[in-house]
This record gives structure tokens, C-alpha cells and sequence, in this order.
């Protein structure tokens, strides 16, 4: 492993796996009557978001906690950001405090590059997110979802993605959440497809190791999961399509699509869904959709991801059985 | 001692010869000229330039002197083997009256690094709006010629189509950002596959091409000449080859970053790639210099864009666009032109200085190493190696995309009507 997760395209296929397997150890931890580790014990982690995201916030706050480090959330707005602080004084100065890692969210591709490659602070940097261009841990966890649904939950331990066929649909051009799933999945051996109407496709995808369609129903079929991305109502008003209703219309998932995927196929969104325009109601609230177990999981690859970059050579869950028994 | 000889220099590459200089002018050339009462340069091994024209320097001043003045770009510009900048209007104020220009005319005439030309603004505060009073620029102590709103486009074709016509009146020339204003909001980077793995905005080659071709059919159209700046792209290569195939008036710029950095370097995101155009790809830089070298693309020009370091020491989005150059461009066309044997020294002398001098009517410059002809001279140390070190720099900013990058050649005189502004690599 790194010392810091910026890209997705940074992790070799055991780096990818053994997160995803130390996210299984986590996740056991979380069916505990007390969801705590000792693990990061004494170090402390700020969550820099300079981008509103309740969700991610939360969700690698809620990690952190479990492994037990001290936690301080730092949101832009109302801080000496806003008032036009750069990003290096801001990280120079909560690492003055004494911070361990720092987990940044940023509207700006590159800005955790920069974070880590600068010089400007010493801290291990994982990204939350930056602007279009990744979000590691959202691709770890949704592997880690395919993984458990379509191998097993125990059977899935040491294995990979091999040969799953994996289909993305939505505004691939702005996703960060697309970028990170396609370097991973082809990482860890999945078949990737991606499917959007041409305008949402950025110019220089043929170098991706993807397929590109324009046609979601000829890939359903062959896809033993799709994943809806969020698409935002104003790219309309940018003409990358005319209406959301012939968005909806051409690449929305309703009960009918759903219906041509292979049995077993899952549907996954990251959240937060627009209903109704690339998912229905019936879809987002069929056994089939995994959004809520994806927010779940969020939480383990999260734990892991702390670990494995934090916790140094202690096993990660060797702590917590010591103190059942006590 | 108002007369200098410089000893065995290769005048223009060529045969060794020496130069004999008598106060502002040249009054001889030729082997084994007399010493006599004169200082002399021992230049053996050494190759003699016209003194460099750069048509496409941002001196900052006024507004911006935090990033640079007339006084440190001109130096910087001696210090890179230059005797005459054309400083862009993009100031604080714009340079869009007769007021501004003259005053950074007059800023470098008593600097005395560097003539200083200044090219006046085509629409008033670079807004394309509304034509700036260009007759009055032309007709002010600072003679202006050469019109740009560069760091912006003249993106309205009417706007456009008037500059041209109306600055015949005065053989003057509009130099054009060809950037097309919808196809580039929120342009970071060329668009391509990097932008698209780097999730950065693409600034697409034909935001680029659409304008160039838009405007040499323009210039066509109503019988005048017009400067396209920074061409970036091999697209934008193939419409002036076929412009001027036409017979249309037209002249374009090259950078030297253009000529030698491609946007794979962008995925360190330091924005010390940032520039506007883009680095572009590969395949664009070799189009670039093969245009260079047939002529499709008539001269180097810097770009100079000096920055201050907390414009550029963040993240790639809040970043400034530019690079600065004037201490580099001469080493780096020898980098990708002469030591690729695109270019011999006689072929860079033309594009980096007659063929400027000629485009921007600089009076003094670009003009033959002979008797009688002003002494503006640029001797360099071609066999020299060394990496490149900001610190050394005159100019105020640091913004240099080759810091640490061993390049050849290295300026160690410049001379301004006879007097010496750089002297063993020092300014004077």
C-alpha cells in the first residue's frame, strides 16, 4: 500500500483485495454490540471538505470513530477559506494541530494530488472526492458490494472480480464516482461498459479500458450489475440532453429494464438517487438496488482504508477480541 | 571606449568573423578587423544573432508590478538575448488609450534594457465590445501597430471584421487569441485522453481552429493582414498552410513551451503547466515544429507571462494561466529546432527577429548583421549545458515550467544600439 489514496488507479489488484478483505474483518465488527476498535487509538484524522458532502463526511467519520481516532471536521464554508485562505495554509496549519491523516474533499480535480505531492504538509492524504476526477473509496465500496452479492460474503474472501460484467449508466463526463469505478473494476478483472448519451461521455475515453454504448437496453442482458449515476436536472440547460423526461425515456432504469437483466444482476447507485429521472421508485426500492447496503459498506472499506494506511503491522481486529474476552 | 570588436563570432552560424561596433551602429564585418581602440569580446566558438524580437511579452506593468515591471521584463528580456518587447495590453488599466501606451513606452526608452513597444488593446477594456481608439494609440509618442485583446478572443466577427479593416488606415496589424469563448468555459487543459483520466475541463483543439479559420477568411475577405498568436495545434497548422496557399495575409506565433512540453505533463497537476492555449499533445508539438521550420508558422514568441508564486503554489483550478519565457525561449527553439536539425541559426535569426521585427514594424530590429546596421546584437553560447535555475532570474517571477531541465545554449551578451545590456551572462 501507499502512503496516501488519491486514485483508484493507484492500487494494484492485492492492494484492492486486501483492503476489501480487511473491510469484511470491519464489517464483523459493526454486527458487535459495541462497534469499536482501539485501533487508531490517540491519532488524529480531519475530515477537510471543501465541499458539501453529509454524506461522505459522515461516513468516514463514523469510521474513524469505530477505529477509535480523534476526529475534527473542517468544512469550508464560514472557515478562513472562505475568506480566501489557500488550500497549503489551511493544511499547514490544522497539521500544525497535529494531524495524522487528512481525508479532503475537494471541487477541484487534482487538489489531494497536490496535498500529497507538494511538500506543503507531512500527513497521509486519502481523497473523499475531487471535483471530476476521483473518489477512491466510493469505487473500493462498490466493489466491495459487487463482490459480496455476486461471489459471497465468505466466498468472496481473497477473490477479485474476474469476468464480471459490469455496466455504469449516467453523466459519465462529470463523475468522479465513474473514473474510480472503471480503474478499479478493470483492476480487479471486472468488464466494464459504460452507457450515457454521447455528450456525457468525456472526448478521450477510447484510452479508458472500457467499453463505451450508447444503448442501455442492448446491455442489460449482459450485465450482472448496473450502476446508475446520478444525473443533475440543470446539465439540460447545458444541452447535454433536451428533457429529463427523454433522459429518463432513453437511459433511465425502470421495472421493465430491470426485468431483461439476468436474475442474479444487482442495481447500485452511490447516492443520492434523483428518482425518477435515471432511476424509478420501484427500481430504487426493489430487493434488486443496493444503495443502502452500498452506505453501509461505505462505512468498512472506510475502516479499512484507515487502517491499512494508519494502523501500521497491528492486526486490525486482534485488539477487539482480546477485549471480548477480558 | 565607445567601440567594442567581438572576436570570432559565427555570424548567424556561420563562418567565424569579427564585428567591429562604433557607438550605436556596426561599422564593420569581416575576418581579422584591428583592435584598435577598442574593448574587445573574445566571441570564438560562439554564434552572433540579430538582438531577438519578441512580439508576445506580458510586462504586468501598470497593476500588476507584484508579478513584474517594465523595469524587471526588460531586463529579463536583455538577460534571454532580446533588444525589443511588444508588451500585451492586458494591464491595469488596459492598455486601450493613448495614455497607458505611451507610458509604458516611455517606462522602457528610460529603463534602456530593451526597446519596449506596446500593443494597444483592439475593444476598450478587452471587453469586444467596442473598438478602442486605435488611430490615437498609432498616432501617440508610442506608435502603436500591433492590436490584441490577448487573454482574450475577438470573438465577435463583426468587432473583428471592422479592427481589420479599420488599422489598414495605419498598416497596422490585430493579433488574435484564437480561443472560442463557449467552447472553452471552464477550460483547463487541452481535452483529450489526459483531461479525460485527470477529470480537468478540456479546452478543445477546434475552440482554437474555428477562430483561425474564421479569421484568415475574414482578413481575406476585406483585403488585410492579420497575426494569429500562439498557435498551439496541428489542426490550427493545416488552415494557415492553407491561408497562406491563398494568398492571405496572415502570420502566426509559436511558443517556445508549445515546441517542447505536451499535456502528459499535466497529470502532476502543478499548475506550473497551467498556460493558456494548453500544452497540447505529442503529435501537435511535432506539427508545430515541422510548421516552424517550412515557414507555415513565421515566428517564436514568448508568451512571457509572469505570475506571482502564490498564483501557482495551489491547486490546478485556482491557478493563473502562463508561463514566463524570456530567459528560456532561446535555449529551448535550440533544444527542439537547432539540435534537431529542423533550424540552422540563420533560420532562428529569421524567426526570431527579422521576420518579428517585420510583422510588428520595429524599427532597428531584425535587421541584417552588417555595416552600417543598428549594433543590435545577441551572442550565445551554443555548447553550453546547464539546467535551468529560477533563482537566477531577472525577472520578477519564478513561473518556469523547466526548472531543473538541462537545456543548451546560453545567452552571454546582448547589445542595444551599441551598449551592452548583458555582459558575460550579467546585466549591466
Amino acid at each position: 500500500m501507499q502512503r496516501h489514496l488519491i486514485s483508484a488507479a493507484d492500487l494494484t489488484r492485492d492492494d484492492a483485495v486486501l483492503i476489501l478483505d480487511t473491510a469484511e474483518e470491519m464489517a464483523r465488527v459493526a454486527d458487535r454490540p459495541i462497534k469499536k476498535l482501539p485501533t487508531l487509538r490517540g491519532r488524529t484524522v480531519v475530515n477537510l471538505f471543501f465541499e458539501d458532502s453529509t454524506r461522505t463526511r459522515i461516513s468516514f467519520e463514523a469510521a474513524e470513530k469505530r477505529l477509535s481516532a480523534d476526529v475534527i471536521n473542517f468544512t469550508a464554508k464560514g472557515s478562513s477559506v472562505s475568506k480566501g485562505e489557500s488550500l497549503k495554509d489551511t493544511a499547514q496549519t490544522l497539521e500544525a494541530m497535529g494531524v495524522d491523516a487528512v481525508v479532503i474533499r475537494h471541487g477541484a480535480s487534482g487538489a489531494p494530488y497536490r496535498l500529497a505531492n507538494s511538500g506543503w504538509i507531512d500527513a497521509a492524504v486519502i481523497n473523499a472526492g475531487d471535483g471530476t476526477h476521483q473518489h477512491p473509496t466510493q469505487a473500493l465500496l462498490d466493489a466491495f458490494t459487487m463482490r459480496r452479492r455476486l461471489i459471497g460474503r465468505d466466498a468472496g474472501i481473497g477473490q477479485d472480480l474476474d469476468g464480471k460484467r459490469i455496466t455504469l449508466v449516467g453523466d459519465i463526463l462529470h463523475s468522479r464516482v465513474a473514473r474510480s469505478n472503471v480503474d478499479l473494476l478493470h483492476t480487479l478483472g471486472a468488464e466494464v461498459t459504460l452507457v450515457a448519451p454521447p455528450t456525457l461521455v468525456p472526448v478521450g475515453v477510447e484510452s479508458w479500458p472500457c467499453e463505451v454504448s450508447y444503448d442501455l437496453d442492448s446491455t442489460l442482458s449482459k450485465s450482472d450489475a448496473v450502476m446508475l449515476l446520478r444525473v443533475q436536472r440543470e446539465r439540460m440547460n447545458a444541452a447535454f440532453f433536451p428533457t429529463e423526461r427523454e433522459y429518463s425515456r432513453r437511459y433511465g432504469l425502470d421495472g421493465d429494464r430491470m426485468a431483461k437483466m439476468p436474475e442474479h444482476a444487482i442495481v447500485m447507485h452511490p447516492g443520492p438517487m434523483v428518482r425518477g429521472m435515471e432511476i424509478t421508485a420501484e427500481v430504487a426500492d426493489s430487493e434488486r438496488c443496493t444503495a443502502i447496503e452500498q452506505v453501509a459498506n461505505g462505512v468498512s472499506i472506510r475502516m479499512a482504508v484507515l487502517y491499512l494506511l494508519l494502523g501500521g503491522n497491528e492486526p486490525a481486529v486482534s485488539h477487539a477480541r482480546t477485549n471480548e474476552e477480558k | 571606449m565607445s567601440k567594442i570588436l567581438i572576436r570570432g563570432a559565427k555570424v548567424l552560424g556561420g563562418e567565424a568573423q569579427d564585428v567591429l561596433i562604433d557607438g550605436s551602429v556596426i561599422e564593420a564585418v569581416g575576418p581579422g578587423l584591428s583592435d584598435e581602440g577598442a574593448e574587445v569580446v573574445d566571441a570564438e566558438g560562439k554564434v552572433l544573432l540579430p538582438g531577438l524580437v519578441d512580439l508576445h511579452t506580458h510586462l504586468r506593468e501598470p497593476g500588476r508590478e507584484d508579478s513584474e515591471t517594465v523595469l524587471t521584463g526588460t531586463r529579463a528580456a536583455a538577460s534571454g538575448g532580446y533588444t525589443a518587447v511588444f508588451a500585451m495590453a492586458n494591464t491595469f488599466p488596459v492598455a486601450d488609450t493613448a495614455g497607458v501606451v505611451e507610458q509604458v513606452y516611455r517606462l522602457g526608452q528610460e529603463h534602456g534594457y530593451c526597446d519596449v513597444q506596446p500593443i494597444g488593446a483592439v475593444t476598450v477594456g478587452l471587453e469586444g465590445r467596442k473598438l478602442a481608439e486605435l488611430g490615437a494609440m498609432y498616432e501617440s509618442a508610442a506608435g502603436v501597430t500591433v492590436f490584441s485583446d490577448d487573454g482574450k478572443c475577438v470573438d465577435d466577427a463583426v468587432i473583428m471584421r471592422r479592427a481589420l479593416e479599420y488599422v489598414k488606415a495605419f498598416g497596422g496589424v490585430v493579433a488574435q487569441h484564437a480561443q472560442e469563448p463557449r467552447l472553452t468555459e471552464g477550460a483547463e487543459m487541452n481535452e483529450g485522453v489526459v483531461s479525460a483520466e485527470l477529470g480537468l475541463g478540456g479546452w478543445p483543439a477546434v475552440a482554437e481552429e474555428s477562430i483561425i479559420a474564421r479569421d484568415v477568411l475574414l482578413a481575406e475577405h476585406v483585403g488585410s493582414r492579420v497575426h494569429i498568436c500562439h498557435l498551439s495545434t496541428a489542426g490550427s497548422v493545416e488552415i494557415v498552410r492553407w491561408a497562406k496557399s491563398r494568398g492571405i495575409d496572415v502570420t502566426a506565433e509559436v511558443t517556445p513551451h508549445h515546441l517542447l512540453l505536451t499535456d502528459e505533463l499535466v497529470r502532476t497537476y502543478n499548475p506550473v503547466y497551467k498556460v493558456n492555449p494548453p500544452l497540447r499533445t505529442e503529435r501537435d508539438v511535432l506539427a508545430l515544429r515541422e510548421a516552424l521550420a517550412d515557414g507555415t508558422i513565421d515566428i517564436v514568441a514568448t508568451d512571457h507571462a509572469p505570475h506571482p508564486h502564490e498564483d501557482k503554489d495551489c491547486e490546478w483550478a485556482a491557478a493563473a494561466m502562463g508561463m514566463v519565457g524570456l530567459e528560456t525561449a532561446l535555449s529551448v527553439v535550440q533544444e527542439t529546432m537547432v539540435d534537431t536539425g529542423l533550424l540552422t541559426w540563420a533560420g532562428v535569426a529569421e524567426r526570431m527577429s527579422v521576420k518579428p521585427a517585420e510583422i510588428g514594424r520595429a524599427k532597428g530590429h531584425g535587421r541584417p548583421v552588417s555595416a552600417g546596421e543598428p549594433a543590435n546584437l545577441t551572442l550565445v553560447d551554443t555548447a553550453y549545458r546547464g539546467s535551468v535555475d529560477p533563482a537566477g532570474f531577472a525577472s520578477r517571477s519564478r513561473n518556469t515550467p523547466y526548472e531543473g531541465r538541462e537545456l543548451p545554449g546560453r545567452v552571454t551578451h546582448t547589445w542595444l544600439r551599441g551598449k551592452a545590456t548583458l555582459v558575460d551572462g550579467k546585466l549591466t
